[in-house]
């Protein structure tokens, strides 16, 4: 009894002394303030700053050769506390947030076939351009709603991918991963969007959706600074969107939303609140 | 007892590792002589139809074309010229649907009805002409790989001389499902075809000529054997089994070699060429003429009447569908090319190619899509694949993006054959998330 | 006429497929066993049955309400759980009570397979992992075995030991095995010795598996690597001391050797993928099993050393690729 306390218990000392000397002979000599800076990032890694992750972010901030606003998902408080942390002076980008451009789900938009494979929009866009007959129009397989670090993106029950507002941070994944660039990147304050990505005719549209632009010019009509019109598609013009919601009533297709009024048709997400601060 | 005694036959036949026994489906059309099929009102004859750089328009709209003519000339080494494929007026240059899944460029010519051929074109005694004249003669006549591949035949016909080659091989396997261009090819025109051998055998200077073909098509084997007598052309029959016709697994079932992972035939002092390929060869020297036509076997259960069409490059699908006496019922898929590798199409509104080999119409009941489910890795797919490989391991990277793994389980070394995907019980669409890999891992290459 | 609907399907070659699916496969290997069960019932009457049809019972309950409570889709229709069900019955005594046999269902499903995500994610055969967890937390129930009564016989069930069970007990209090066990091998190929439900006919089990190989749903390299390993291994071990150790034909015949080798140790998804690291996994098995069998703690070994081979198996298919076509040995 006594022999066997004795030997673990010396077996345990020893390990204890060979762990210490390990710790401090490896140690590996790390800025304070690279964790502290660490500390403070989302910790999602993303990659939206160009880093691999939130760590070569940290390192690349202490050692100064970058700038502080980078980091879309930690927005302006990561930016003010890093700005703490290092001593230096520095303001936030303006919050950019992701908008998919489309309400053309199944149900409104219509398909040039039945795709059959694997559930990825990439991979539907190599056949024959993809489904959808709209050649700008969301495949809704989903595939930005996998890539997303922060659960933003919901799929809708009949394929549409629609972001919420509260939970995008902005980090552009889901626009690198989009075959059909159908996600935009919008200011965070304009809650009004013209919601399709078509430039064919209007004529060509109505044939294959409900809900798509047919370049018709009512919306820069009603409201002449808030909208322009490229190619038979209308967009908001953010800079002087402060009236934009005049428009909505009238569109005739009904492609331009407010989303404080609510997300798409179909989107279990709660209307937006404007200006509301974000989530924790 | 026969069909013992076939089994048997078919042990000792040369082949590869791996592979599969689909129903083979050749019965509605093995037997039916080709037809020469009627000029339609239009030709979309596309730029792009081959492997490489497309073909630049020469033509202007309006202009009035011989048969024959180059419309669409050359652009670099790995190009080849395009050309009329009769007599008639140029209506547009402009992009058109194409096979690949897109509008891209294309001459459209309106037929007169008289397809006078250009007078430029002209025969020639291959016996005065030197390799290097043969080998410019094929070029200049556009002749491509007629097996679906469609890579520029010159190309393959003017190895480095680092690389001699030792042994020519013709391929006249066509071991997808429902095709029979080439068994008919090798049943109707051996002359053309073996006047085609003769001629890549000058060309490349080499000691073994084979002709490689599948054991299902026994009068073919007997009427080239016999023809190839007294000759040094050998002429092996191959074991049933797809995919015997893939490039790397005919040069093993006849050499027993490898070729190297991402290398060449060449690299093995092998060369291979369609059948289709040799006589389209031998028309381009002999005669002079330009690859404008091909044989394609239009058949499928959703067809009426299944046929072997000789047909002009350009011609629209829906015209072939015409004249097999329309639709039988409505298509759930239609595709180019066999069911193993072909592309399924949208519509009836795109042109056959110099690589179209078929045009395929299955009903809604044969294409009836299973659910995909979970791996159970029951490794029927590692069984399957003729190139060794593991294709549910390698699709489970591809399907996370991981493509650093997916290379390292030597995804670039697929085929694409369709085997794995064939026999999965599970329904996973493996070589479509491995060609998704594939495209992950050359991005990454090129961003590097 | 040649207007097309939009009802078209497009895909990624090919465009046709064999028409096997996970619940044919599923389907066949039930199949396979209905000789087994059958003999098993002739053998030990009613209570056998009741064992077989709780653990299947239990297995497809368990695996419905997993499925309902994780919110995915019900996929008892596919015959996963029903196998396991069969095959967790077969590795129980046939005097099993009630309880035993539904809290071994619920452990094969819930921790043999659920909580890895379900069919094709489980690292271990279920069916094995709820036989050792019982044998472990019930060594008394789990190893009292009776006699076959065949019916119509009028016996009753007796307790009896299983001929393994028997020469592990003589040799650890004698030394030497008894003799007049090794003179049964060929009632027990037939099945006619005490032991778990689905162990006792080698016959009925290879006639199943007979079946399985026409369907091609088995390979030949699991089963002859275990079995060929066990032979060799303790023909080796008969030759030194035949007094001792008991033959080969004996090893092959008593336990759960058969089973374990053509049913158990080929479940698809717990083994490896390539065929060298099908004929790596079965020589592991067999020695595993030959070892345990003559010098381990219990007497019968087919269980454990199948699931550490389990354990072994991400590894085996990390290293034993095969040699991809085109690529020298050694090459990678």
């Amino acid at each position: 009894m006594l022999a066997a306390v004795l030997s673990l218990g010396l077996i345990g000392m020893i390990a204890a002394v060979a762990l210490g000397l390990a710790a401090k002979k490896f140690a590996v000599e790390v800025d304070p303030r690279e964790l502290a800076a660490l500390e403070v990032l989302p910790g999602a890694n993303c990659g939206a700053c160009g880093f691999p992750g939130c760590a070569g972010y940290a390192k690349a901030l202490v050692a100064g050769t970058v700038d502080l606003n980078l980091c879309p998902p930690g927005g302006a408080d990561v930016v003010t506390t890093l700005a703490r942390i290092l001593g230096v002076e520095a303001s936030a980008a303006a919050r950019e947030i992701a908008v998919v451009v489309c309400q053309g789900d199944n149900r409104r938009a219509q398909s040039r076939y039945r795709y059959v494979g694997l559930e990825d929009c990439t991979a539907a866009q190599r056949i024959a351009g993809g489904p959808k007959t709209c050649p700008g129009g969301c495949l809704g397989l989903g595939s930005c709603q996998r890539i997303c670090p922060f659960d933003a993106i919901e799929m809708t029950a009949d394929g549409l991918a629609v972001i919420s507002r509260e939970k995008c941070t902005g980090c552009r994944k889901c626009i690198a991963v989009c075959p059909r660039n159908v996600i935009r990147m919008t200011p965070y304050d304009a809650t009004v969007h013209v919601l399709c990505n078509s430039h064919d005719k209007g004529a060509v549209v109505r044939k294959y959706c409900q809900v798509g632009c047919i370049g018709c010019h009512i919306c820069q009509k009603t409201v002449p600074d808030a909208y322009q019109i490229d190619n038979f598609l209308a967009s908001v013009v953010y800079e002087h969107s402060a009236d934009a919601d005049e428009a909505i009533a009238k569109c005739p297709t009904k492609c331009i939303r407010d989303f404080t009024a609510g997300y798409p048709e179909g989107s279990s997400l709660v209307p937006a609140v404007p200006g509301k601060p974000r989530a924790a | 007892m026969c069909a013992a005694h076939n089994r048997l036959a078919d042990m000792k036949r040369k082949t590869f590792a791996g592979g599969i026994h689909p129903p083979d489906n050749k019965q509605w059309s093995a037997h039916l002589a080709i037809e020469d099929c009627p000029l339609p009102a239009e030709l979309i004859v596309p730029l792009a139809q081959h492997i490489g750089a497309p073909s630049v328009p020469c033509v202007e709209v309006g202009q009035q074309v011989l048969k024959g003519q180059v419309v669409g000339s050359a652009k670099g080494f790995v190009s080849v010229p395009v050309h009329a494929p009769t007599s008639g007026e140029v209506l547009a240059v402009e992009k058109r649907p194409h096979p690949w899944g897109m509008a891209l460029p294309a001459v459209v010519i309106r037929p007169d009805g008289e397809d006078r051929w250009s007078p430029e074109l002209q025969p020639a005694d291959p016996g005065e002409l030197s390799p290097e004249q043969i080998v410019e003669k094929v070029r200049q006549a556009g002749v491509v790989g007629m097996g679906g591949a469609a890579f520029p035949a010159h190309v393959k016909m003017s190895p480095p001389p680092e690389k001699p080659i030792k042994t020519l091989i013709f391929n006249g396997v066509e071991c997808e499902p429902y095709l029979t261009a080439d068994h008919r090819m090798m049943l109707e025109e051996p002359e053309r075809i073996l006047q085609g051998v003769a001629l890549l055998q000058y060309v490349l200077g080499v000691e073994r000529v084979v002709i490689g073909i599948e054991a299902n098509k026994p009068d073919a084997i007997a009427l080239i054997s016999e023809m190839c007598a007294g000759t040094p052309v050998e002429v092996i029959s191959l074991e049933v089994k797809y995919p015997q016709g893939a490039e790397k697994q005919l040069i093993n079932a006849v050499t027993g070699r490898e070729v190297p992972s991402g290398g060449l035939p060449m690299d093995i002092g092998v060369a291979v060429h369609n059948v289709s390929t040799a006589a389209a060869v031998a028309d381009a020297v002999v005669h002079g003429r330009p690859l404008i036509e091909r044989v394609c076997t239009v058949t499928g259960p959703a067809i009426r009447e299944p046929k072997n069409l000789r047909i002009r490059i350009g011609t629209l699908l829906s015209h072939l569908v015409d004249v097999c006496g329309g639709l039988a019922e409505e298509p759930g898929k239609i595709i180019l090319g066999g069911p193993m590798m072909g592309f399924a199409q949208l519509g009836f509104d795109v042109p056959a190619t110099r690589g179209t080999s078929g045009l395929l119409l299955l009903r809604h009941e044969d294409v009836d899509p299973q659910p995909e489910g979970p791996c159970i890795r029951c490794a029927r797919c590692v069984q399957a694949c003729p190139m060794n490989l593991l294709p549910t391991t390698i699709a489970a990277y591809a399907r996370r993006s991981l493509s650093a793994e997916a290379a390292e389980y030597r995804a670039m070394d697929c085929i694409e054959c369709g085997s794995c995907s064939y026999v999965c019980p599970s329904s996973i669409p493996l070589v479509q998330v491995i060609r998704f890999g594939k495209a992950a891992i050359l991005a990454k290459k090129r961003k590097e | 006429m040649n207007e097309v609907s939009q009802q078209l399907y497009l895909s990624s070659s090919p465009h046709i497929h064999s028409g096997e699916t996970t619940a044919k496969v599923m389907r066949a290997v039930l199949y396979s066993l209905v000789p087994a069960c059958a003999v098993a019932v002739y053998f030990f009457g009613l209570s056998a049955l009741l064992v077989l049809l709780l653990a299947i019972l239990g297995c497809l309950g368990t695996e419905a309400v997993c499925q309902r409570l994780m919110g995915q889709p019900v996929t008892i229709a596919d015959g996963s759980a029903a196998i396991t069900g069969v095959l967790l019955a077969l590795n129980l005594p046939p005097t099993s009570p009630w309880w035993l046999t539904l809290l071994g269902a619920v452990i094969a499903i819930v921790i043999g397979k659920q909580v890895y995500g379900g069919l094709g994610s489980n690292p271990f055969n279920p069916a094995l992992v709820a036989r050792v967890v019982l044998l472990i937390s019930f060594p008394v129930q789990m190893t009292t075995w009776s006699a076959p009564a065949p019916l119509g016989s009028g016996l009753d069930l007796v307790t009896t030991a299983t001929p393994l069970g028997a020469w592990k007990n003589a040799v650890m209090l004698t030394g030497q095995a008894p003799v007049e066990l090794q003179g049964g091998t060929a009632q027990y190929f037939l099945g006619n010795m005490a032991g778990c439900i689905g162990e006792v006919s080698a016959l009925a089990l290879l006639i199943g598996a007979a079946y399985l190989f026409y369907r091609r749903i088995l390979t030949w390299h699991i089963p002859a690597a275990f079995v060929g390993s066990v032979v060799v291994l303790s023909g080796l071990f008969w030759l030194i001391n035949p007094a001792k150790y008991p033959s080969p034909i004996f090893h092959l015949v008593t336990g759960g050797l058969v089973l374990g080798a053509f049913y158990m140790a080929t479940d698809m998804v717990t083994t490896p993928v390539s065929p060298r690291g099908m004929l790596l996994f079965g020589v592991g098995c067999g020695l595993l099993t030959v070892l345990i069998r003559l010098f381990g703690g219990y007497p019968e070994g087919v269980s454990f050393a199948i699931l550490l081979m389990n354990a072994a198996t991400p590894l085996i298919d990390r290293y034993l690729r095969p040699r991809t076509f085109g690529v020298q040995a050694g090459k990678g």
